[in-house]
């Protein structure tokens, strides 16, 4: 019988570095400090430790097994800790194929976890976009639910699943623009539910990522694609409205200015379904 | 400064060492069990030189916590070789010129071998995405690519890119 | 793609029943790569090994007020804080091993930064972590500077002294100009006589090398009272050189270790960690590792410099180019590395591979406060050949010519003279572009396809040096009292002519060493004595003497100055038409110039001796053995 949680501890510097293994991710939450970080696959947090991030002195992981995926209804659930390579790996996580075989390379897609996507700071985050872009909701430790696009804004406290919409087949369409091909950092990525009712679009949801500080839905390309057709007049007024309101990051990978101009090329080809 | 015990196989043995807190596996590797085959390229998952498989799956030593490999099965490119015997990844890469300096491939070889063991006969495409992660500065990846077909049972193995 | 010999165009370009060279080989060090087992330098393990981390500025360009490092000094696992004033010889400059510039970096900067990134102290840790949390203990009272980012905004006089040692923010060159100067003919009035002017700017960023294993290296106490090094250095006896210049430890007693290098590219020449890891080992008595991460290599790492090239060609309606006039700009970042030798590179280079009877260019190694660049791939020739042949489609579009004839044309051939110089030799552009045109299907007229490097070269003008227009303007000094356009037609000062000449082979000449230990047999290594040279004449110059050389603080632990093998003496001039082709770079007295009769070739007219570039091969000397450098370095 293991005991609740594990702990190896050392010091370091003026602070005592330590790593807490618990039973359950309850136990993980109730763990959590100022100076505490969650680790799930540790892409996101091992690269902290190696670079000696001073913002933390304390690992907080979990045995419980978070990799659960679960048609529930109209939707389906995938547990934080399910890997891209897990995505990969599912018949009724297809859809969301390109989004995770967008992430690093196979050894990345290994360990990235769902969870760690939602917690990816700019560019990183792809996986998220799609998931922003089929409703999700997340499910916290405690059991209690909250919008994705919330849970984004704060990345407050340890998800348990997310629970996504499935979409009808070909409905979603994911893109994610890098200059380095098969895995690059992204230049921006695009998620596009495209639901139909009687030939017209019903129920759009678009989303972008490395356009912001995390992935957004981006309401005013929505409102432009509701009841309009798929073709190039049916998207015009989408993509005149495809940056509003919107100040993509400057990085080294693109400008600001090169986002907001480019963002309009890469929507209209990810809705008429063009090649990148 | 506590340690925790880590015992796990490496390349078919019983291995066992004590990490730090926070210490990652390539490190773990290198310093504690003193394989010295997997490198250090970034310490942040960008690179690809620390690759091993753990499970026979590829991982970035790097980003892996040591302590998590505990029961577990990790292989290195230090491994691969049976006694004299090369692997047929080692020979193609031999052969095909399918190294510089030599820093990227460990890295490169457990990227492919991950690729092999589940994939015999591999595209030239999936032969790509498998060392997608893996970066080499020498610009090498075409006899890579090349050596890792050949070594393949892909039927195309021994057609050279243009 | 297996390389093509093109035997029906240089048929005795090379032996093809050699029993190696021509042959597939399956490389020597091949079988450790793929087994894992290539010992590079952070494959040896030590006991009790200690982790040395440094801070570094986050500021551009700052004066350090004060440093508080009383934290970090007792934090858990912290064996030794290091400060500059620990530095024996704090100050080099990596060329000094050459006689090549002044000390102007410290590898510890104990008043002010210059750079991001630049290191102030380092800590010696029993980990790595531990290093690193004793870095973010240390307490930095900064005095922000304001800074200058671009090479033309950093030449005005009003911008802010990035290099103290070199105040103008402008290497000097040959202790008289600010910037490197090639004359050769009159482009002043040949761009009068040009049936067009054209006029380009181009510009280069700086490029990391980005090599899969950091910079780094591994020093530790043998039991021999030597230190050895582990290295990952491409230039070991730079480095082996630097290192004991610094820690002021005679070279014998360091043992270095290095020829297994995880990708390089130029990166790894400036010869940072050594010392620095000797250092540690010294003052703790234990093995010391000091290695960059990635974000140091990205962020610290020296890159390929950035350029910035301006260029005005006088062209001819049938596509001749008669001259052509370069200003360049070397973005060396806060301090020297390797770009005032780029510089030289870049001159020797010019006017491309064109034989064009009027050039003249002004070269400028620019301090910014950017991160010092250093050597990578052609370092010095790439940007400045980037320029030029982006230069070249924009004349062959101003005189609507086909670009790939009007290269042809223009082209080096077996026998001309080039603005350095020296004669043409081994041409291959005009056959390169047939060979390019034919396998691109680009259709080429028949005097173009006719055309040979092998004919028609180094005939008349193509085979002389012809009389030379001259100017003193920019000398050293002179931007921060007036600000003066930096381009060679603009002269302000008076110009004189200088007469005609041919070509002369000169005998190479070597550096002076810069300890008594380092003295060579130049014999045995088959440098020609200059002394006994044919073509040299009595010297009338004094003798340099490194330790005589006006710009040397703190050498306090040479002993004595160094006599100079004779080959490092500097020729003199063998006939008094004959423009000095090698000189030694720095010691040479400013008087020659002064002095000179208006038929004497002055000094500044060609490049002066250009160093060798770490880690490649030396040219061949007069008298050396051809198989000299071919027998080492492998690997």
């Amino acid at each position: 019988m293991r005991r609740a949680s594990r702990r190896s501890v050392a010091i370091w510097g003026w602070v005592m570095f330590e790593v807490v293994t618990t039973d359950t991710l309850v136990q993980a939450a109730q763990a959590m400090s100022d100076r505490s970080r969650f680790m799930g696959g540790g892409t996101l947090i091992m690269r902290q430790v190696n670079y000696g991030d001073q913002r933390f002195n304390r690992i907080v992981r979990c045995s419980e097994d978070l990799r659960e995926i679960r048609v529930d209804g109209s939707r389906i659930v995938i547990g934080s800790g399910v890997t891209m390579a897990n995505i990969l790996a599912s018949r009724e996580l297809e859809f969301l194929a390109p989004a995770a075989r967008a992430v690093g390379g196979p050894a990345v897609r290994n360990m990235a976890t769902v969870g760690g996507n939602l917690m990816a700071h700019h560019p990183y985050g792809d996986v998220a976009v799609a998931l922003l872009a089929l409703d999700g909701q997340v499910t916290m430790a405690d059991g209690a639910t909250r919008p994705l696009a919330d849970y984004l804004a704060t990345r407050q406290g340890l998800v348990r699943s997310v629970s996504i919409v499935r979409p009808d087949r070909d409905a979603l369409r994911f893109r994610k623009v890098s200059r380095v091909k098969p895995k690059g950092v992204s230049v921006m990525s695009m998620a596009a539910h495209l639901p139909r009712a009687m030939g017209r679009l019903s129920n759009v949801a678009i989303a972008y990522g490395a356009m912001a500080d995390t992935a957004i839905r981006v309401p005013a390309v929505e409102r432009a694609l509701e009841g309009a057709s798929l073709d190039k007049a049916g998207i015009a007024p989408a993509l005149a409205a495809a940056t509003d309101g919107l100040s993509p990051p400057d990085d080294a990978l693109a400008s600001s200015w090169y986002r907001r101009e480019v963002a309009p090329v890469h929507l209209s080809r990810l809705l008429l379904g063009e090649a990148a | 400064m506590a340690k925790t015990p880590v015992t796990f196989t490496l390349n078919g043995a019983d291995a066992a060492t004590f990490a730090d807190p926070g210490q990652n596996l390539l490190d773990c590797l290198r310093r504690g069990v003193g394989d010295l085959s997997p490198k250090y390229g970034c310490g942040q998952g960008t690179c690809g030189t620390c690759t091993v498989l753990i499970d026979g799956q590829p991982h970035l030593s790097c980003l892996v916590l040591a302590e998590t490999v505990q029961d577990r099965s990790v292989e290195t490119a230090g491994g691969m070789a049976n006694g004299p015997d090369l692997h047929a990844l080692q020979t193609a890469f031999m052969e095909g010129f399918a190294a510089q300096c030599g820093y990227c491939t460990s890295g490169m070889l457990m990227a492919a071998k991950a690729l092999l063991d589940q994939n015999p006969s591999p595209t030239r495409g999936e032969v790509i995405d498998a060392i997608s992660g893996n970066l080499c500065r020498c610009t090498g990846y075409e006899p890579i690519v090349d050596a890792i077909l050949s070594a393949s049972r892909a039927p195309r193995a021994t057609e050279r890119s243009a | 793609m297996p390389v093509e010999f093109r035997k029906d165009l240089f048929a005795d370009e090379r032996d093809d029943n050699l029993a190696e060279i021509g042959k597939p080989h399956i490389r020597q060090d091949i079988l450790g790569h793929v087994t894992g087992r290539t010992p590079f330098y952070d494959d040896h393990l030590f006991d009790g090994l200690l982790h040395m981390r440094c801070l570094r500025s986050p500021h551009h360009h700052a004066r350090i007020r004060s440093v508080d490092a009383s934290a970090a000094e007792i934090a858990p696992g912290v064996v030794r804080v290091i400060r500059p004033s620990d530095v024996p010889v704090n100050m080099n400059t990596l060329l000094s091993l050459l006689n090549f510039g002044r000390d102007d970096e410290p590898l510890l900067s104990p008043d002010k930064v210059a750079y991001k990134g630049e290191p102030v102290l380092a800590v010696l840790a029993t980990s790595e972590r531990a290093a690193r949390d004793a870095v973010a203990q240390v307490r930095v009272d900064w005095e922000v500077l304001p800074h200058v980012l671009d090479v033309e905004e950093a030449l005005r006089p009003e911008a802010p002294v990035v290099n103290e040692t070199y105040p103008g923010n402008a290497f000097d060159y040959h202790e008289k100009y600010d910037h490197q100067k090639l004359r050769f003919g009159d482009v002043t009035a040949a761009l009068v006589q040009a049936d067009h002017v054209v006029e380009g700017e181009y510009q280069m960023s700086p490029i990391e090398q980005a090599p899969m294993e950091t910079c780094g290296a591994i020093a530790a106490p043998e039991t021999n009272d030597r230190f050895v090094c582990y290295t990952s250095t491409q230039a070991l006896f730079f480095s082996l050189g630097t290192a004991a210049k610094q820690t002021g430890l005679a070279s014998s007693r360091l043992h270095f270790i290095g020829g297994t290098v995880g990708g390089g590219f130029g990166g790894k020449v400036d010869s940072h960690h050594e010392p620095l890891a000797i250092l540690g080992a010294l003052l703790s008595g234990r093995p010391v590792k000091y290695q960059w991460d990635r974000a140091e290599e990205m962020q610290v790492g020296a890159p390929r410099g950035g350029e910035r090239w301006r260029l005005k060609d006088g062209v001819m309606n049938d596509g001749r180019i008669i001259a052509r006039e370069l200003t360049g700009f070397f973005d060396a970042g806060a301090y020297t590395r390797l770009s005032s030798y780029a510089v030289q590179k870049s001159t020797g280079h010019l006017p491309g591979p064109y034989t064009i009877p009027n050039v003249a260019s002004n070269v400028y190694c620019v301090y910014t406060n950017r991160t010092p660049s250093t050597a990578m791939r052609g370092f010095g020739i790439t940007g400045v050949d980037f320029a030029i042949e982006c230069h070249m489609d924009k004349v062959a579009e101003a005189v609507g010519m086909d670009p790939i004839e009007l290269r042809i044309l223009n082209a080096y051939r077996d026998g001309d003279m080039k603005a350095h110089r020296r004669v043409a030799k081994n041409c291959a552009l005009i056959e390169s572009c047939q060979v390019a045109a034919q396998k691109s299907g680009w259709s080429l007229s028949s005097d173009a396809l006719a055309a040979s490097s092998m004919r028609d070269g180094g005939i008349g003008w193509r085979g002389q040096i012809p009389e030379t227009m001259i100017d003193e303007d920019g000398r050293i000094g002179d931007r921060k009292r007036i600000w003066a356009t930096p381009e060679p037609t603009a002269a302000s000062g008076p110009h004189r002519a200088v007469a005609a000449g041919t070509a002369n082979e000169h005998p190479a000449t070597g550096a002076a060493p810069q300890r008594d230990d380092m003295i060579i047999e130049a014999e045995r290594l088959g440098f020609k004595v200059s002394e006994d040279a044919p073509g040299s004449e009595a010297q009338s110059v004094p003798e340099p003497r490194s330790a005589a050389t006006p710009h040397e603080p703190a050498r306090r632990h040479v002993n004595g100055g160094p006599s100079l093998p004779p080959a490092a003496r500097p020729t003199t001039h063998s006939a008094p038409a004959v423009p000095v082709a090698a000189r030694p770079a720095q010691p040479a007295p400013t008087s020659i110039a002064d002095d000179a009769k208006p038929s004497d070739p002055p000094p500044t007219v060609a490049p002066a001796d250009q160093p060798i570039e770490p880690g490649s091969r030396p040219p061949r000397r007069p008298g050396a053995s051809r198989f000299i450098s071919g027998s080492r370095g492998r690997r």
